[in-house]
C-alpha cells in the first residue's frame, strides 16, 4: 500500500509542475498588465485588449501548429516564410476581383498544405533532419515569394472588403481572428488529447525506438504533423492580408523564431513528448503582450527581442531545473518503495 | 504433445548486417502450451532472432512461418497483429505518457466519436495491476519506474494484448527472487492457456526451472533443439561455449600487492549507497549483479563522468577530486566504458585516431599532432593487442565487436594506467576474441595492473576474478574470495537471496 501512496505523490509531483507551466505563464500576464496599467491606465482600455488578441492571434495559430510538429521531436522554420508566401499570394489572387473570403483562405491553406508536405515528406521519409529541411525550404520559399513579388507591394485598396472585414470585423463584439484562433486551439488540443492517434504524436517524441517498435505509423504521423503546420501556416497568411490589408514581400519575416520561442515558453519540450497547444497559445499571448507593454511604457522596441530572448532561456532553463528535480524525486521515491 | 503445427516458426532463417553475419540457417519451433528456451553467448544471434520475430528486421533468407504458413511481418505493428509480443531486454516505454497509456498505446479504450474513455483506460490498467498482483498507479508517468516495475508494465502490456505467442529476451536479468516468482507465474498460465512461449535468460536454473525444450545458437550458427529433460547444465554450457571453459578463462596466479584503489562509503542518492572496497596492484576484482544494481554507476563515478553525494576514492593514497575525468585519468584510471559504440569510441573515426584520442599531447612534435607518432604508437598497439584490421585509416565502425573492443582498450592502455576498470569487457564479442581479451586482462595484471571488472556474464567472472563484490539495488551484497566463489554464491547474493555483511 505505501508503493501506492507514494506513487500518488509522484504523480502529484509532476501534475503540479506540469499545470504549474500553463498557471505561471497566465501569472506572469497578470501580472504584466496590472503593472502596465497601474503606469498608464489607458493600456486596459477595450480597445488596447482589443489590440492584444488580435495581434496574438497569428502568432499563436502558429504556435498551435509548431506544437504538433515540435511534439514529434521535430521543428518546422519555414512557417515565416510560407505566412509570406500566402499573404502575398492571396493579395495577388484577390487583386482587382471580388473574390470569396471562404475561397481565399482555401487558396491560401492549400498552399500552405503543398509547402507542409515538402517538409513532411522530406524529414519522415527521406530521413533528414528537420532543421535542416525547414531551413533550406524557409530560404526556397522565401527566395520565390521575393522573385515573384518583385518589390511589388498589396495594397489595401486592391483587397475586397469582405476579406478585410473578416481581419479587423467581429461578431458580437468578439473579433473573428482570436475566434478562428480559438477554435483552431481547441480542435487540436482535444485531437491530441483525446484520440488514440493524437497520444501517438507524443509517444513519437518521446522514445522514437518505442513507438517504432509499438508498431505507430511514425512517417505519418510526422507527414501529418508538418501538413497541419503548413496548413495553419497558410491560414495565417490570408488572416495577416485579412488584418494588415498592406503586404509587401518580406511579410513575417523572421517569425518563425518568434513562434518557437513562443512554443517553448508555453511549456512544449524541444525534445518532444511533453506540452500542450493551449501552453504554446498562451506563450504567444504572452510574447505579444509584452510586446505591447513595451510600447506603452515608451521603452525602445529594440528591446523586445532581447527580452524574448531572455524569457526563452528562462523558459528552458526552469524546464531543466524542474525535470531533473521531478526525475530525482521519482527516482528516490522508487528507492524508498524498493527498499 | 499435439502434432499440429507450431504456431509460429523460423524455416534456415539468415540475417546479415554488413560483413557480420548475425544469423546463418537457423530453424526455430514455437508450439502452443510450450515453453521454448533460447540458449547462446552473448552475441550467438538471439537478439536478432527475436528481432525477426518480432517483425523488426526481415530475415535475408529463410521465412516466419505463421500456423505452419509462410507470413511476411513487414513491421512489428504486422507482428503484434498477428499475437506476437515482445519483452525486449531494454523496456521501451514512453517516459512522458502515463503508465496506462503505456499499456494501450494503439489500443485505447474508446468512448464516443472514437475519443479515448480514460475511464475505461485507468479501469482496465487497474485490472491487469491486480492480475499481475502490482501496486502501481496507472496515472504516474512511466519516467522514473525502476527496471522491474518497467519490465512488469511491459508484461501487463503483452498479456493485454492476448497474445498467442510472447517472447521474453531476458526479462530476469534485473528481477528479484520474488518478482522472478511473479513473472514465472504468470508465464506458466499463459502457457495453460496455449500460448507459445520463448524465454532468454543467462540463468541456467531460470531455463531448467521454466522450460520445455532449449534451442541453442553459437556464434549466430543452430546448434540444436532439444527436450530439456535429461539434459544437465554442463551440457547446455558446453553447446552454447563449444570448448571447455578453462581455455576460456586463462587466469595467472598472482601475488596482489599495495592497495592502488580505494573506493571508501561511496554514495550517490537513488543510485548507490555506502560502497566501500579496495583493488590491489596485480589483482582482478569483479564487481558483479543483475542489470540496474548499480554497477555501471559506481565506476563512472569513479571516473568522474558522474557526481555522488557522499563518500570518496584515493588512488595510491592520494584523495581524487570528484567529477573530474581528467583528475581521474592523470591519476592513472582508465575506464573502458559498457557500451563502446556510443561511450567507447568515435565510430567514423579511424583506428589510429580512436587509439591516439586519450594521449593528444604526447603526440605532438611542436605545437602540432605529428600523424606519423599517431600512426605508429597505432601499430605498435596493433600488433600487441592481435588485432585484425586493413588499414589503420579504415573507421572502426568496419572492425567486428571483439576488434572494436581492442580498440578501446588500446587506447586506455596508452595511458599507461595503474588503475583499470573494464565494464562487460567482452559483451558481443565472438568466443575466440573473448578468450584473447581475457588472457589479456590476465597478462596486464600479472604485470601489476589493478583491474576492476564489471561483468553480467557469471562464467567470466567466476574464472577471471581473484575476488568478487556483488552488488545488489545499489549496495554491496557480498565480497566472496575466489576459492568460494560460485554461481550459486554469487546469484544468491545478486538476488538479494543472503544478506552477507560487504567486508
Amino acid at each position: 500500500m505505501a508503493a501506492v501512496t507514494a506513487d500518488a505523490g509522484g504523480r502529484r509531483l509532476v501534475d503540479t509542475v506540469l499545470r504549474a507551466r500553463e498557471l505561471s505563464i497566465l501569472a506572469a500576464l497578470i501580472v504584466l498588465v496590472v503593472v502596465t496599467t497601474a503606469v498608464n491606465s489607458s493600456f486596459l482600455s477595450s480597445q488596447g485588449i482589443k489590440d492584444i488578441f488580435l495581434n496574438a492571434s497569428i502568432l499563436a495559430l502558429l504556435a498551435v501548429g509548431q506544437t504538433m510538429v515540435v511534439v514529434t521531436r521535430n521543428i518546422d522554420l519555414s512557417v515565416g516564410s510560407v505566412v509570406g508566401l500566402v499573404a502575398f499570394a492571396s493579395g495577388k489572387f484577390v487583386a482587382g476581383h471580388d473574390r470569396n473570403v471562404l475561397l481565399v483562405l482555401l487558396v491560401g491553406m492549400a498552399i500552405g498544405a503543398v509547402c507542409g508536405l515538402v517538409n513532411g515528406v522530406l524529414v519522415s521519409f527521406f530521413k533528414v533532419p528537420a532543421l535542416v529541411v525547414t531551413l533550406g525550404t524557409l530560404y526556397v520559399i522565401q527566395g520565390l515569394d521575393y522573385y515573384w513579388a518583385h518589390g511589388q507591394q498589396i495594397n489595401a485598396a486592391d483587397v475586397p472588403a469582405s476579406l478585410l472585414d473578416l481581419g479587423n470585423g467581429s461578431v458580437a463584439g468578439i473579433p473573428y481572428l482570436p475566434l478562428i484562433t480559438v477554435v483552431v486551439m481547441l480542435a487540436v488540443g482535444h485531437y491530441l488529447r483525446s484520440y488514440p492517434s493524437g497520444r501517438e504524436f507524443y509517444a513519437i517524441g518521446s522514445n522514437p525506438d518505442a513507438a517504432r517498435l509499438a508498431g505507430i505509423a511514425i512517417r505519418k504521423r510526422i507527414l501529418t504533423a508538418y501538413l497541419v503546420s503548413g496548413v495553419l501556416a497558410g491560414l495565417a497568411g490570408v488572416l495577416w492580408l485579412a488584418r494588415f490589408g498592406t503586404v509587401v514581400a518580406d511579410a513575417a519575416h523572421g517569425w518563425e523564431l518568434r513562434v518557437v520561442a513562443a512554443v517553448v515558453v508555453g511549456g512544449v519540450a524541444i525534445v518532444g513528448g511533453l506540452g500542450s497547444v493551449y501552453g504554446a497559445a498562451l506563450g504567444a499571448l504572452l510574447l505579444t503582450t509584452i510586446g505591447s507593454v513595451l510600447v506603452v511604457l515608451k521603452v525602445n522596441s529594440f528591446w523586445q527581442d532581447a527580452i524574448a530572448g531572455l524569457l526563452l532561456l528562462l523558459a528552458i532553463s526552469v524546464d531543466r531545473l524542474l525535470g531533473l528535480r521531478v526525475t530525482r524525486a521519482l527516482r528516490k521515491r522508487n528507492a524508498r518503495h524498493g527498499a | 504433445m499435439s502434432e499440429s503445427p507450431p504456431i509460429l516458426a523460423l524455416a534456415s532463417v539468415s540475417k546479415a548486417f554488413g560483413a557480420v553475419r548475425a544469423l546463418q540457417d537457423v530453424s526455430l519451433e514455437l508450439r502452443g502450451g510450450e515453453i521454448h528456451a533460447l540458449a547462446g553467448e552473448n552475441g550467438a544471434g538471439k537478439s536478432t532472432l527475436v528481432k525477426i520475430l518480432a517483425g523488426v528486421h526481415r530475415p535475408d533468407e529463410g521465412g516466419v512461418l505463421l500456423d505452419g504458413r509462410p507470413h511476411e511481418f513487414h513491421g512489428p505493428g504486422d507482428a503484434q497483429h498477428a499475437g506476437v509480443a515482445v519483452i525486449y531486454q531494454e523496456p521501451t516505454l514512453f517516459p512522458d505518457l502515463s503508465v496506462a497509456e503505456n499499456i494501450f498505446m494503439g489500443r485505447q479504450p474508446r468512448a464516443r466519436f472514437g475519443r479515448i474513455d480514460r475511464r475505461a483506460l485507468r479501469a482496465e490498467t487497474a485490472k491487469l495491476f491486480e492480475r499481475l498482483g502490482v501496486a502501481l498507479d496507472p496515472d504516474r508517468p512511466a519516467r522514473g519506474l525502476s527496471i522491474a516495475d518497467q519490465q512488469l508494465v511491459e508484461i501487463a502490456k503483452a498479456i493485454s494484448r492476448d497474445a498467442r505467442v510472447l517472447i521474453m529476451d531476458e526479462p530476469t536479468a534485473a528481477l528479484s527472487g520474488n518478482e522472478v516468482a511473479r513473472l514465472f507465474a504468470v508465464a506458466r498460465t499463459l502457457q495453460e492457456q496455449g500460448c507459445a512461449l520463448l524465454f532468454i535468460s543467462h540463468r541456467l536454473e531460470e531455463i531448467f526451472d521454466l522450460c520445455q525444450r532449449v534451442t541453442t545458437l553459437r556464434d549466430g550458427r543452430y546448434i540444436s533443439t532439444e527436450e530439456l529433460d535429461g539434459l544437465t547444465p554442463d551440457d547446455l554450457v558446453q553447446r552454447m561455449v563449444g570448448r571447455e571453459l578453462d581455455t576460456l578463462y586463462p587466469k595467472q596466479e598472482t601475488t596482489p600487492g599495495e592497495t592502488v584503489l580505494k573506493v571508501s562509503r561511496l554514495t550517490r542518492e537513488g543510485v548507490f549507497t555506502d560502497v566501500s572496497f579496495e583493488v590491489r596492484a596485480g589483482e582482478i576484482v569483479a564487481l558483479a549483479g543483475l542489470v540496474g544494481a548499480g554497477r555501471s554507476e559506481v565506476a563512472r563515478a569513479i571516473f568522474g563522468v558522474d557526481r555522488y553525494d557522499a563518500g570518496g576514492v584515493e588512488v595510491a593514497a592520494a584523495k581524487l577530486p570528484a567529477g573530474s575525468p581528467t583528475a581521474a585519468m592523470s591519476a592513472g584510471i582508465a575506464l573502458v566504458p559498457e557500451d563502446r559504440r556510443q561511450q567507447g569510441l568515435v565510430m567514423d573515426g579511424s583506428i589510429e585516431r580512436n587509439i591516439g584520442l586519450t594521449q593528444l599531447r604526447s603526440l605532438r612534435r611542436g605545437p602540432i599532432i605529428s600523424r606519423k607518432v599517431e600512426r605508429d604508437r597505432a601499430a605498435d598497439w596493433a600488433i600487441r593487442l592481435q588485432l585484425k584490421y586493413a588499414r589503420l585509416s579504415d573507421t572502426v565502425g568496419v572492425l567486428s565487436g571483439g576488434n572494436q573492443q581492442k580498440v578501446v582498450l588500446a587506447k586506455w592502455l596508452s595511458t599507461d594506467p595503474s588503475v583499470l576498470i573494464v565494464d562487460e569487457p567482452t559483451r558481443g564479442i565472438d568466443v575466440g576474441t573473448k578468450a584473447e581479451v581475457h588472457r589479456l586482462l590476465s597478462e596486464l595484471a600479472g604485470q601489476g595492473l589493478a583491474v576492476l571488472m564489471i561483468s553480467s556474464d557469471l562464467p567470466e567472472v567466476l574464472g577471471m576474478a581473484d575476488r568478487v563484490l556483488v552488488m545488489h539495488e545499489g549496495r554491496l551484497a557480498a565480497e566472496i574470495p575466489r576459492a568460494e566463489a560460485t554461481e550459486e554464491t554469487v546469484m544468491a547474493a545478486a538476488t538479494g537471496r543472503t544478506r552477507q555483511e560487504a567486508a
